[in-house]
């Protein structure tokens, strides 16, 4: 079913399009040398360039331009071996030259596709519009005086990407998980670090609605989303406040809106009519950027193994569920730890391990895939403790919350605390006897019929033994003594 | 005299220890104290520093490790950057500016040992053609007309480099030119000056005026001379992307090359109605100069160059719109306070900013904006693109281009002053080498009747500054130009 919001005048449809602000991974910045590291203090990362004095001219950064290639080869987008920077012109007190260097016209990257995946197993395509390299400005600080405000060039001329959607996305979650999807891509090629809390990647989000089988309707930029979470929220109350105007006889215009997550609410920002001319030209201080064929070819070579691919590789080579495999390679550290796991074990035991007690481990310890709380190998030796025998499942539970507790590996928890599985027939024998000897009505039942009660002399048998029974052998005594 | 040497004489002179390097600094210091007040060719004099840096001169030249300029005394352009050394751009906004940093083009001149004199007068953001508009009044030309003792302007926007070169209290000077302010005026005070072919001299450190024509170039009072400083200036640069990759070649012998065997055009379009009389007989003796010295004229065509001009005053202002955008009061040079940011940024402009730089900022705002820009700055970039395809076209045909440098001699300060376009008219000739990028030489072929130096032009083909050398030096020893300017050192 399409989502859709239920007006007073019956379901309404969104329509949402994203322009991610992506920081690039480099040393430096992308028109000076300057370098980028985030949290240095007030203006302690700012060139003559980046503060643009009289006479200095941008150079481009070549490693800015190679990740802006790597992102778009990464996003399955056609790579222009021709683009341009542009100067988009307005005065602001943190925009030094008095324009930003970006790319209007001819954008590095062109047209790409991104692939989703909902909550109910389905995919979906979003398209990629265009990907292009620009500036970032500097920060006004506005609350450090009671009558002046304070100007941090440390961002500014930081390359970012900007990455345009189509107008594809229908919902909130769609929105939430194109950001991730997104955000997954970029880390996995090691060009932005995703980081949305620092805002090295933020979102407009440009939504409209319509009813079914309408052509668009006016849209509403909601500015500097800075987080998966409220760019679902966005969308919805954006969407709600655009069904209620249209519903109250009103016509949505056009214009730029801030999103305040503690409200719950967006608000403009500017109108149409207030809107910059930013007299966008060529920057004459720049020339085209012309990329060599072979040298994209090389960066594309040199790509690792994307989400989408190691996805499938990971139901086709280890047999694990869809939903699985989309779980293990949303961040690739996970999937590096799931691999170091599942290497020449059933892997999907091991599928089953780090998705359930591990994650649970890990979000129980704030701990993070980068520090985990149980290394890959000694999660490892405790699935090859259970594969020879040596525990059973239940007790693998146990030794693993004292791996977790103490740091310590399997083996060494399972001998120090006695927790060696019995395969002795004869102790286990005696505990069968036992048990039926205690309990002559169940037996009387079971036997004439009530097969269920069979659980009912596992659990005490297993009881008995201190859960370190064989179940194998439980069960194989327990059904030769029922009969 | 000292100051009368050349530039090539002077650096002979020091090399064989006839003077020093402080004598002749010393000598132009006492020529721009007794000649400058008349002219207000410096802005800036730095006395102390060209000491300083003579006395280095010296030493090295006594070592024997010297650079080429060593010891050579010259003004540089307030256009360019100069480290601890103020650099105003003829412009109230950047009166209180002392750079941290040193231009390419002024620190390869300093890497060869030459020695600073001062910063020179300048149009305010290089706008102009007469040096009227500079924040720092105007620069009077050493020329004044016969029985006429009226002040007469040295050109622009390269006035005072000019004026300074032309009067001897420079033995050189830097200059840029991004519509003709090296060559116009060049031939206004009877010197040499060449814009090279843009990407020749890095544009990194001058402050910008029109990004995609500016290129600096030197000033001199001969073409050798022309040729050894451009040497020096030029090379390049990393840190301006526009910049060439290329060997610098030895333009000082590109000068004795001679012209026999080549092929001279003469482009039809520059024969413009109103053009005074004695600059086309002017023209047609340089012609028939280097027809004698060998070389061979040709009648040539440039279609587009009519609309050189139109288009220029489209490009030229756009990208300055956007260049003088930082000049904004917030980070360095004058602030003039407000209440809030846009008063901040409207306060210092409009007090920062003369009448000709605001003119060339709104016009350049008017075609860069939305609605006009397909009709103004596209289009300009199309007519641009077909005037360095004609370019293009005739130097497949012939080496190079002699033309008038400008429609006319210097005229007095305060004439042409009503109508912004009959100043604009004076660049026609010079144009549309910044519009195709090729490089362009004026040299002094003569005096109109009041007395007055009248320059010819050569262009040639992009980086081929040599052949233009080549015929430049050619018209020059057949001129044999030697009228000295009224007001000089000496005089």
């Amino acid at each position: 079913m399409a989502y859709t919001i239920e007006g007073a005048s019956g379901p309404w449809e969104v329509v949402v399009g994203l322009e991610v602000h992506a920081q690039v991974i480099s040393q430096s910045k992308l028109f000076s040398g300057a370098a980028t590291a985030y949290g240095a203090s007030p203006n302690s990362q700012v060139s003559f360039v980046d503060a643009a004095f009289p006479g200095m001219l941008p150079v481009p950064n070549r490693e800015a331009i190679a990740q802006a290639v790597r992102t778009g080869l990464g996003l399955n987008a056609k790579i222009n071996l021709v683009s341009r920077f542009d100067r988009k012109n307005y005065f602001y007190a943190d925009l030094p030259q008095g324009y930003q260097i970006s790319q209007f016209e001819h954008p590095i990257v062109g047209t790409g596709v991104v692939e989703i995946e909902l909550a109910d197993g389905s995919t979906k395509e979003v398209g990629i519009t265009r990907l292009h390299l620009e500036q970032d400005a500097g920060k006004s600080v506005h609350d450090q005086h009671p009558t002046k405000s304070f100007i941090d060039l440390n961002r500014s001329g930081v390359a970012l990407m900007e990455i345009v959607s189509e107008p594809d996305i229908r919902s909130p979650e769609e929105a939430g998980a194109y950001v991730k999807k997104l955000r997954s891509i970029l880390r996995y090629l090691g060009t932005c670090d995703g980081n949305m809390e620092e805002g090295s990647l933020r979102a407009d989000v440009n939504v409209s609605v319509r009813k079914a089988g309408e052509a668009y309707r006016t849209r509403c930029e909601v500015k500097n989303v800075n987080s998966v979470r409220f760019v679902m929220q966005a969308v919805e109350v954006e969407a709600l406040r655009q069904i209620a105007v249209w519903e109250g006889g009103g016509e949505v215009q056009q214009e730029t809106r801030l999103f305040d997550p503690n409200r719950g609410e967006t608000r403009s920002m500017r109108s149409k009519e207030d809107a910059h001319d930013y007299r966008y030209f060529p920057d004459p201080d720049l020339l085209p950027v012309v990329l060599e064929q072979g040298w994209v070819d090389g960066l594309r070579a040199a790509l690792p193994e994307l989400p989408d691919a190691k996805q499938a590789r990971f139901i086709s080579e280890y047999g694990l569920s869809r939903y699985d495999a989309g779980v293990l390679v949303a961040e690739q550290a996970t999937a590096l730890f799931f691999e170091g796991v599942a290497r020449g074990r059933d892997a999907k035991i091991a599928a089953n391990w780090v998705t359930g007690d591990f994650f649970a481990a890990m979000n129980r310890t704030g701990r993070t895939i980068e520090d985990p709380p149980v290394s890959a190998a000694a999660l490892g030796q405790l699935l090859d403790l259970m594969a020879d025998s040596t525990i059973n499942g239940k007790i693998a539970k146990e030794v693993f919350e004292a791996m977790v507790e103490t740091g310590k590996g399997p083996a060494a928890i399972v001998d120090e605390r006695g927790l060696r599985q019995v395969t002795d027939t004869g102790a286990i024998d005696a505990a069968v006897d036992a048990v039926i000897a205690a309990n002559p009505e169940k037996v009387a039942e079971y036997r004439s019929g009530k097969d269920k009660l069979f659980g009912f002399f596992v659990g005490n048998v297993m009881k008995a033994m201190a859960g370190k029974g064989n179940p194998a052998l439980v069960n194989a005594a327990l059904k030769a003594k029922l009969g | 005299m000292l100051t009368d040497l050349t530039l090539a004489e002077a650096r002979d002179g020091l090399r064989a220890r006839k003077f020093s390097a402080v004598e002749l600094t010393d000598a132009y210091l006492a020529a721009i104290e007794a000649v400058n007040p008349k002219l207000n060719a410096y802005v800036l004099v730095t006395g102390d520093g060209a000491r300083a840096q003579a006395l280095a001169a010296d030493a090295a030249l006594a070592r024997g490790d010297a650079g080429p300029l060593a010891g050579i005394p010259l003004a540089i352009k307030d256009l360019f950057c100069t480290e601890g050394v103020r650099t105003t751009a003829g412009s109230r906004i950047l009166e209180p500016f002392i750079p941290p940093y040193e231009s390419t083009v002024t620190a390869n001149l300093l890497r060869d040992g030459a020695i600073f004199l001062g910063k020179a007068n300048m149009d305010e953001f290089a706008m102009g053609s007469s040096n009227m508009t500079s924040a720092f009044g105007p620069v009077t030309s050493p020329w004044t007309r016969r029985g006429d003792n009226r002040a007469l302007v040295p050109g622009g926007s390269s006035g005072g480099s000019a004026a300074a070169v032309s009067a001897r209290i420079a033995l050189g000077a830097t200059a840029t030119d991004t519509g003709g302010s090296i060559r116009q005026p060049a031939s206004f005070c009877g010197i040499t000056g060449i814009k090279p072919t843009y990407g020749r001299c890095s544009r990194w450190g001058v402050v910008a005026f029109a990004s995609s024509l500016d290129q600096a170039g030197p000033v001199a009072r001969n073409v050798e001379d022309a040729a050894i400083l451009l040497g020096s200036m030029s090379g390049f640069d990393p840190k301006d992307s526009t910049s060439a990759d290329l060997p610098v070649p030895d333009f000082a012998a590109a000068c004795r090359r001679g012209v026999k065997g080549l092929r001279i055009g003469v482009p039809r379009e520059y024969r413009s109605e109103g053009m005074p009389a004695e600059i086309e007989a002017l023209w047609q003796q340089g012609l028939g100069w280097l027809r004698e010295a060998g070389a061979e004229i040709v009648d040539v065509s440039l279609p587009h160059t009519k609309y050189g001009l139109a288009t220029y005053y489209i490009v030229a202002p756009a990208e300055a719109s956007s260049n003088l955008a930082r000049y904004d009061g917030v980070r360095f040079g004058a602030r003039t306070s407000g209440e809030d940011l846009a008063s901040l940024y409207e306060n210092t402009r409009a007090e920062g900013f003369g009448a000709e730089v605001k003119r060339r900022v709104m016009i350049g705002t008017y075609v860069l904006s939305a609605g006009y820009y397909d009709a103004y700055y596209l289009k300009a970039q199309k007519v641009r693109a077909l005037i360095l395809k004609d370019f293009t076209d005739v130097f497949r045909n012939v080496d190079a281009l002699v033309t008038p440098t400008a429609p006319s001699a210097a005229f007095a300060q305060g004439e042409k002053m009503d109508d912004p376009i009959t100043m604009y008219l004076n660049d026609i000739f010079t144009v549309p080498a910044n519009m195709s990028g090729i490089p362009g030489l004026s040299v002094p072929a003569g005096l109109d009747a009041q007395g007055l130096p009248l320059g010819l032009q050569v262009l040639g083909r992009p980086f081929d500054e040599e052949t233009v050398f080549a015929v430049g030096a050619a018209l020059e020893r057949a001129a044999g130009f030697t009228a000295l300017p009224g007001i000089r050192a000496g005089a």
